[in-house]
């Protein structure tokens, strides 16, 4: 039998990172898709970076940041008792930047596909701005936000680099089953490491076919109503 | 601004300047006007002349530069005293031109949803039953043809009791049919509710058959303003029928031109000599009447 902690691992890490993707991408997406602030093009190129950098640069940049040997990951250490080196919260961080992108791109694209006058009218009608988030843009955008959450979630399960980077190889505390996979290839152990594989290969299949077949509207109750 | 002060309850006055930026360049908003409390006023004037604009101003949904709006004693916005009323304050109803239902919600609920906190349905209700939505109540708006969402949003823009309408080019989808149903709505929400409604229109009839006064703009301007029946007509004729349609086809024969012209669904044909036919051609709109003289009468129901 092979150890189920690191496929455990990675859905844990994949599940928590999307939920908080989620909650932090809404507003940021909101804004994205309506500001006219200079500094869009710059947020806008962070928000991408990810997309194009080498995940190890991304790690190696975090493992400096927070190692207890540098003021800022030592004050970290001190004061907070946070230690993001080679943490399950540290996995949790990487994974936030590493599949930001994946989550802001297909909300931003859902709010500036909504016609403005549905936001024009909830106002009209009195009400607030966050009620016309919640009642109005949102419940109209609903392939946007489960590409959105599919594919950040997807993405996350195929991380390796910023995990290696920032996380190591710690048996139930790090080692996700993209790093087992290369563990067990290492010490020979090839029948492991296809386990892992086939498991991995016959998941992210799932749901990206879940992801084309939302967009495709083969899912009625998912479809756009245009 | 002086005129505030001496601000008369029951009027509304605007004032309002917005540098507008469109694919052709930038254009100057710059409108004055004031009419009472009550009326049904048309904007009138080509597309691009900033007629939108005007009533998304109203609305609270942009800001001009420079300006002022007062309904009654409220002021909406006052740029040099920093009064910016937000759009969900001003309680004003708005029909956009593509309907802006919202497609997550049925039609009641749609309605339902500008309800006030604490707000009586029973509004929901008369507006239901004024507007004959009874039948669409449970659909979804993606369901309804042009008409029914049309009618929809008319409706859903009274459920807050604004005491003013925006209408943005309501009935322009519409087929003529749907248009003269659709009017007599609006005329009876209209006074049904003592609305102040402003109604940006291209249509003449409908123009003429709905509204008390109308104002014509050209390039963010006003050009003109009055009642529509005499700014139409120029205060030329004074006929005892007069109808307006468009030109559909003109054929030459000897000395005269014969025009089919459109009034409402029906095609007449009428004579113009060549002198008034040269002024002419097909898609203009014109006013056909005649001075008094022994009509016809048949009784038809």
């Amino acid at each position: 039998m092979i150890d189920w902690n690191p496929l455990l691992l990675t859905f844990k890490l994949a599940l928590i990172t999307t939920i908080l993707l989620l909650v932090i991408s809404i507003p940021l997406a909101y804004w994205l898709a309506h500001t006219r602030s200079r500094i869009k093009p710059i947020a806008e190129t962070l928000v991408s970076m990810p997309l194009v950098l080498p995940p190890t640069v991304i790690g190696f940049y975090m493992l400096l940041a927070f190692s207890p040997s540098n003021a800022f990951g030592d004050w970290l250490d001190q004061w907070l008792g946070i230690r993001l080196v080679f943490s399950f919260e540290g996995l949790v961080l990487g994974s936030l930047i590493y599949s930001l992108p994946f989550m802001v791109h297909p909300i931003q694209a859902g709010f500036a596909n909504l016609s403005p006058s549905l936001q024009n009218a909830s106002y009209v009608m009195g009400k607030s701005k966050l009620t016309t988030l919640i009642k109005v843009l949102l419940p109209n955008m609903k392939p946007s936000l489960i590409t959105g959450i599919i594919l950040a979630f997807a993405h996350t399960i195929g991380e390796f680099g910023v995990v290696l980077m920032i996380g190591g190889n710690l048996s139930g505390k790090t080692r996700v089953a993209s790093i087992a996979i290369y563990d067990e290839v290492e010490s020979l152990n090839y029948a492991a490491a296809n386990t892992y594989s086939l498991i991995l290969f016959g998941i992210t299949f799932i749901i990206l076919l879940m992801v084309y077949l939302v967009n495709g509207g083969y899912f009625t109750k998912f479809g756009r109503d245009d | 601004m002086v005129v505030t002060l001496l601000n008369l309850v029951g009027m509304i006055e605007i004032s309002l300047q917005k540098i507008l930026k469109s694919s052709t360049g930038e254009m100057k908003l710059d409108l004055k006007m004031q009419f009472e409390e009550g009326k049904l006023i048309t904007v009138y004037g080509k597309s691009g002349a900033g007629k939108s604009t005007l009533l998304m101003l109203l609305a609270g949904l942009m800001n001009p530069e420079k300006g002022y709006i007062s309904m009654g004693e409220n002021i909406w916005t006052d740029t040099q005293n920093k009064i910016f009323l937000p759009p969900q304050k001003r309680n004003i109803g708005f029909v956009f031109q593509e309907y802006a239902l919202f497609p997550n919600m049925t039609v009641r609920e749609n309605l339902c949803f500008g309800l006030g906190k604490g707000q009586s349905k029973n509004i929901v209700d008369k507006l239901v039953d004024i507007i004959d939505l009874g039948q669409l109540q449970n659909r979804k708006p993606n369901t309804l043809s042009g008409g029914q969402k049309q009618r929809v949003a008319l409706a859903r823009a009274l459920v807050n009791k604004p005491k003013m309408l925006l209408l943005d080019e309501p009935l322009s989808a519409l087929d003529q049919e749907m248009r003269l149903k659709l009017q007599s709505y609006i005329l009876e929400v209209h006074r049904e509710f003592g609305l102040t409604t402003l109604l940006i229109s291209h249509d003449v009839s409908e123009i003429i058959r709905l509204s008390d006064f109308m104002i014509e703009m050209d390039q963010g301007k006003i050009t003109r303003q009055g009642n529509p029946a005499e700014m139409f007509t120029n205060n030329r004729v004074n006929a005892k029928f007069q109808f307006t349609g468009e030109i559909i086809s003109m054929v030459k024969q000897d000395f005269i031109v014969i025009l089919t012209v459109l009034i409402g669904n029906d095609l007449v044909k009428v004579i113009a000599n060549d002198q008034e036919a040269t002024s002419l051609q097909i898609g203009d709109k014109v006013l056909i009447a005649s001075k008094a003289f022994n009509p016809i009468i048949h009784k038809i129901s």
